[in-house]
């Protein structure tokens, strides 16, 4: 390839990472259920397109994005409540692919819902007042907006990180993914924890949405293909690891956009590529632990 | 004597009335006279499109109500059939394979992407059905694929990816990047702007092709921007014409370069608002603010409005509305609904049901019509449908047509 300068394989570089970002949220959210309640939650990409709804839907309304984003992790967390208490809790010990097809579902019921509610053609995303435009990052003209998806997802991550390592729930949810039936006889409620993981998940996925909305349309169907990519990180990461999320996130980001640097056909195709890589390599993953899904 | 029936009399008659009333031969007569006539009508209602199936199906709607207003043919009223083909050539194909086995549909209008027309096209072909295609695909013309039931309403990309490369390469200069959906239609129009750009000295720097329903782009803009073009070209459709434009926007590209589209979408615009859009040029089959200089479209634009709460009509949705009216008048012009001859009257239709006048090409059935050539507006916008500016209308002309020759016709 021709023109190609240090300076274009930095914001390709970059661009990477603003695309990982969201791919690490998803990922981290997915991760966090699957690693506590071993629930592979199909759901989670239309907990983000709902999220970017409500977003978009409560930006309109208050004129207010920081609002917004307080509010939407706040519903979606709360219908993942619902959904943990009164769906996924009765298939608990029938095997892993219950839960499955009921979030399976549950996915279909939310995007119906919402072409009820907002109309099948979505509606036009808007990018908060002074993160329009773009600045100069040293090496070329990068979106505003991107910039802060990127600080804004590294806060998130920081945030859940010292709420893991330093709360008292945060222990109990490290414990209880390596062994829950020593925390059971500690007396420790366990379906207490598995709610508040379930529900710390939605709102994460729809904190993700309402983040993502301003890059791209904002449709029913938007969480399908990006639920598909969030899998393929969390499989690269390990399942059940949240480091393994957030890097694999970034990885996945950056080699999609790498790839379609050199050759953009191939770009969808690379970060699935990558998976098979890590597969054979690896099949637990890059921070996974072994056995997990038997 | 008294003019009371018994009960057994009126028992007899009530037995009578009801056999006649049922006899095959009086029920078939009644049949031939109110059977209505069926069009089927494939569309996307859901995923990328569906924006845009969405408008298609209510203006079609409209061209059925009007022609059973007006009464119809011989008494039969014709009735619309809607079917959702998810976008997808297989599904597309098993939609319209029902519609003519099972719903007995006459005639066949609908599709909105070059992949599922060509596939409602074959079957149609097997089964010899008129298929009026409402959307743009330059592979349907061609003699591989086309059949003397294909009719083809929309523009192709030839047309207006050819009026696109006519209107902007003098103005904003020779070198020129595509950003193109991978797929059939995609490349048509890359095809289609390469053929017009030749003539005046055109280059492509670069054709950077994205997977169909991409949902981001980021990844392909910063290499364009080092490619620094005059034009880009977004060779997309629905919503991916709206994320790459509104991406495209936000890195900044339009400060360093002019962005085009061979087809610049009403519903798009709508969706991906007025700074995503600001400056972007393209063509479209129609424009609702036609009418102030085309009567047919006013009249048009005023019974759409009056059926749907004041909206105006989309450019595909208008095609859904010509594409019918073409094959009802072609019954009336025929007097009969028997295939061949509405075949033969819609040859010969000279039409302006809302764009000023057109006509379907002989050898190969395409719509023979405009292009316009609009702009579209951030500023000084009278209400939400002002969205365009019309910069000029491409008159009708064969010339900027691929021949009949070219496209694999004897003649």
């Amino acid at each position: 390839m021709t023109g190609l300068t240090l300076d274009l394989l930095c914001m390709q570089m970059l661009t990477g990472i603003a695309l990982g970002s969201i791919y690490a949220l998803l990922a981290l959210g997915l991760c966090l259920i699957f690693g506590m309640l071993t629930v592979v939650n199909f759901a989670h990409g239309a907990f983000f397109m709902v999220g970017a709804f409500l977003g978009v839907f409560f930006l309109g309304l208050t004129g207010n994005f920081w609002f917004s984003l307080l509010l939407v992790p706040l519903i979606t967390g709360v219908m993942g409540l619902f959904t943990e208490r009164f769906l996924v809790r009765p298939m608990y010990g029938r095997g892993i692919d219950y839960p499955l097809l009921l979030t399976f579902g549950l996915s279909y019921v939310l995007i119906e819902l919402t072409r009820i509610i907002f109309g099948i053609e979505g509606m036009p995303s808007i990018t908060p007042a002074g993160l329009t435009g773009s600045v100069n990052v040293g090496f070329g003209y990068f979106p505003k907006y991107r910039l802060f998806l990127i600080l804004a997802t590294a806060v998130i991550i920081l945030c859940i990180w010292l709420f893991i390592q330093k709360t008292r729930y945060g222990l109990i949810i490290k414990a209880g993914s390596r062994d829950q039936e020593i925390l059971k006889v500690l007396g420790v409620d366990i379906a207490k924890v598995w709610l508040i993981v379930f529900a710390v998940g939605t709102a994460i996925a729809g904190l993700s949405g309402i983040l993502a909305s301003p890059t791209r349309s904002v449709n029913p169907e938007m969480g399908i293909p990006i639920l598909a990519e969030s899998f393929v990180v969390t499989v690269v990461g390990g399942m059940g690891s949240p480091v393994g999320a957030v890097v694999a996130g970034l990885l996945v980001g950056i080699v999609y956009s790498m790839t379609s640097l050199f050759a953009p056909e191939l770009a969808e195709l690379s970060i699935f590529v990558l998976m098979a890589v890590v597969l054979i390599i690896r099949p637990q993953g890059l921070f996974g632990k072994a056995g997990l899904m038997g | 004597m008294s003019r009371k029936l018994t009960n057994q009399q009126r028992r007899k008659i009530l037995i009578g009335g009801a056999t006649v009333a049922s006899s095959p031969f009086w029920f078939n007569i009644a049949k031939a006279q109110s059977a209505p006539i069926k069009i089927g009508f494939p569309t996307p209602l859901t995923g990328p499109f569906s924006a845009e199936a969405q408008d298609q199906a209510r203006a079609a709607d409209l061209a059925i109500k009007e022609f059973n207003e007006a009464g119809g043919f011989n008494g039969r009223k014709a009735e619309l059939l809607v079917r959702d083909d998810k976008l997808n050539p297989g599904e597309a194909a098993t939609r319209t394979l029902e519609l003519i086995e099972k719903d007995k549909v006459d005639y066949v209008v609908g599709s909105l992407s070059a992949a599922t027309q060509l596939s409602i096209n074959a079957v149609c072909k097997e089964r010899k059905v008129i298929f009026n295609s409402i959307s743009q695909s330059d592979a349907i013309n061609e003699v591989k694929d086309w059949s003397i039931y294909t009719f083809h309403e929309a523009l192709n990309p030839t047309m207006t990816a050819g009026a696109v490369a006519r209107y902007a390469i003098p103005r904003f200069g020779k070198k020129i990047v595509f950003l193109t959906a991978d797929y059939a239609y995609g490349h048509e129009m890359v095809r289609a702007f390469e053929r017009a750009g030749k003539k005046m000295g055109a280059t492509t720097l670069a054709d950077i092709r994205h997977p169909l329903g991409a949902a981001d782009y980021s990844a392909f803009l910063p290499r364009i921007k080092a490619l620094n073009p005059d034009i880009l070209v977004l060779c997309n459709f629905g919503r991916d014409l709206v994320n790459s434009a509104k991406q495209c926007t936000d890195f900044g590209l339009k400060n360093s370069m002019k962005i085009v589209t061979p087809v610049l979408l009403y519903t798009a615009r709508q969706a991906g608002g007025p700074e995503a859009f600001e400056g972007i040029m393209g063509g479209t089959s129609y424009y609702w603010g036609l009418e102030d200089r085309i009567p047919s479209a006013k009249i048009f634009n005023d019974r759409f409005r009056k059926a749907y709460g004041g909206a105006v009509p989309s450019d595909y949705g208008a095609l859904g509305y010509s594409g019918i009216r073409s094959i009802l008048q072609a019954i009336k012009n025929a007097k009969s609904t028997d295939t061949p001859k509405v075949i033969t009257a819609l040859e010969q239709l000279k039409y302006d049901w809302y764009k000023g006048p057109e006509y379907y090409r002989k050898c190969d059935h395409q719509a023979v019509q405009s292009v316009i050539l609009i702009d579209s507006k951030s500023k000084n916008m009278n209400d939400k449908y002002d969205v365009f500016n019309i910069l000029q209308i491409d008159p009708i002309s064969e010339e900027n047509m691929r021949s009949c020759a070219e496209l694999g016709f004897k003649v």
